[in-house]
């Protein structure tokens, strides 16, 4: 079907396009504006779910278990335990930290809000806790699991658990997102439609003049197509402009105002990169989907 | 290729521009448009089609330039079945054929050189071709002073000379002319019919169907008359024969 195209069968193509969408000035806004919207959400949830696989992958390698103990064992009791827990093999490094220490520590890491502990009264709610570094991640598993079965024991916090907390959420954030993502890719598909049925409309007559005259359907299918793409690839380009930019500016944010550590937000150009081309490639989809549902619908050729 | 162009040569030779054998047309909605009309139309001919309103003038042209399709019999345009035309290659059959309607067509947002170019440039012809044919077109109608003007500046008889120039610009061997002169007075449709005769005397097969008594009768050309579908007469150098 596409034999090779004359440059300026090209232009033709190009210029009436450009025609028709200066006319449905208001359909125009409003599909351009839907695909916008339904990329930004898709670019969004990509976002999360790499910073929260990225996060992911930082936690599991890191071989730090924390263990509380109940809070009714006392301070003999535990350091008598610290023997027991250094006969679990695989642990580099056992700290003992008592609640006093605990506290302090929590009050440092407030910082300006230091005066939440004061509140409490001279109470600590804290129980008494173990720093254990595992010599190797895949150790940190076992050491845990030894450890819980301790009865003495309250709780155990290792990067494992809050990584199947976080892929947990993440879960949600994809089936919540894949839903609306649908939802809102159908509603750009159909105003693209609505758009281009509109156009076919406008021209009905100069589509039965172009067939008498002998044009191939491609011939005028092409303009129809055309204006399809052009409006799925302008949302494409906004909703890229707005994500990257603010993507931009909340890592930048994050690194200078909220001192996270660990926890920074993945800044990859070639990631901001390759989400672009793909929300320009489902934009440039979206809108010739549009318009060939309109073409075959509307367009008796 | 060398081949395939003494075919076309051949073709045109050996074989008639329109070769009807008994077609019969039937709507959807069941009304008999056509009934076995069997006809000839040789090379460079001029021919009237005349008849009533309804008798089936308008289906007949349509036949030729497969707008509609034939329910029954063979309508051969160059020795070639129309119904063998495949979808993709119907565009080229129209490429051979030109059409004149009553209401002009013209696309009222472009000027008259635009409307006529459009005809080229629906065919994707180079730009050269364009620049080339459409003055020579617009030449021959007798508009080459009002190329910049648009539709709605000019008269009826205007505007259908430039549905003329539109129609030949790329030189079909065959000119359909769906009452051309409907909406024109006497002495414009005059105008209008000696344009298609010289174009006629080019070479041109030219097919008008028509209302118009007395340009058919002062004409003495060939005269197909139609009546309920069927060809109620066919004579050369006829005369329109209705009072109506």
């Amino acid at each position: 079907m596409l034999t090779v195209m004359r440059i300026r069968t090209i232009g033709y193509f190009v210029r009436e396009a450009l025609k028709s969408l200066n006319r449905n000035s208001w359909m125009v806004l409003a599909s351009v504006g839907t695909v916008a919207v339904s990329l930004i959400i898709v670019g969004v949830s990509l976002i999360t779910v790499m910073n929260a696989t990225y996060l992911a992958t930082r936690l599991e390698s890191n071989v730090e278990i924390i263990a509380y103990m109940k809070t009714e064992v006392n301070e003999e009791e535990a350091l008598a335990l610290k023997k027991e827990i250094n006969k679990i093999p695989g642990i580099a490094k056992l700290q003992f930290i008592n609640k006093d220490q605990a506290l302090q520590e929590f009050r440092r890491e407030l910082g300006d809000q230091k005066n939440m502990v004061d509140a409490l009264g001279g109470q600590n709610p804290l129980p008494h806790l173990f720093k254990i570094s595992a010599i190797a991640p895949e150790d940190v598993e076992k050491v845990a699991g030894a450890l819980e079965k301790m009865k003495q024991m309250e709780k155990v916090d290792y990067g494992k658990n809050v990584v199947d907390k976080l892929f947990a959420i993440t879960k949600w954030v994809r089936l919540v997102g894949i839903v609306v993502i649908v939802l809102l890719g159908l509603a750009a598909v159909f105003l693209i439609a609505t758009t281009i049925r509109l156009t076919v409309f406008a021209r009905r007559k100069e589509i039965q003049i172009m067939k008498i005259l002998g044009a191939t359907d491609w011939f005028i299918r092409w303009p129809f197509l055309m204006e399809g793409i052009v409006l799925g690839f302008t949302g494409a380009i906004i909703a890229v402009v707005i994500v990257d930019l603010s993507y931009v500016t909340a890592t930048d944010y994050v690194r200078e105002n909220l001192n996270l550590g660990l926890f920074g937000l993945q800044t990859d150009p070639h990631f901001l990169m390759a989400l672009g081309a793909a929300m320009l490639g489902v934009g440039t989809f979206i809108g010739a989907l549009g318009s060939s549902i309109s073409i075959r619908r509307f367009l008796k050729v | 290729m060398s081949k395939n162009i003494i075919t076309v040569y051949l073709r045109g030779v050996i074989f008639l521009m329109i070769n009807m054998i008994n077609v019969s047309k039937v709507y959807p909605n069941g009304s008999k448009a056509l009934t076995d009309i069997t006809l000839r139309i040789e090379k460079g001919e001029f021919v009237f089609l005349v008849g009533p309103s309804g008798a089936g003038k308008s289906t007949l042209t349509k036949l030729i330039f497969r707008e509609e399709q034939p329910t029954r019999g063979q309508l051969l345009f160059h020795g070639k079945n129309i119904a063998r035309y495949k979808p993709r290659e119907i565009p080229f059959l129209r490429r051979a054929i030109g059409v004149i309607f009553q209401d002009f067509k013209l696309l009222p947002n472009k000027t008259v050189s635009e409307n006529v170019a459009f005809a080229l440039e629906v065919i994707e012809a180079s730009g050269r071709e364009i620049k080339k044919s459409v003055p020579e077109a617009l030449e021959l109608v007798g508009l080459s002073n009002k190329a910049d003007a648009m539709p709605a500046q000019l008269s009826g008889g205007e505007q259908q000379r430039v549905a003329i120039a539109r129609a030949i610009v790329n030189n079909p061997p065959l000119v359909i002319a769906d009452e051309p002169t409907g909406n024109l007075d006497p002495d414009t449709s005059w105008e209008i019919v000696h344009l298609l005769q010289e174009i006629n005397k080019c070479g041109t097969t030219v097919l008008m169907a028509t209302h118009a008594k007395e340009i058919v009768d002062g004409m003495r050309k060939r005269v197909i008359a139609l009546e309920k579908g069927r060809v109620a007469r066919d004579e050369e150098r006829g005369a329109y024969g209705y009072e109506d």
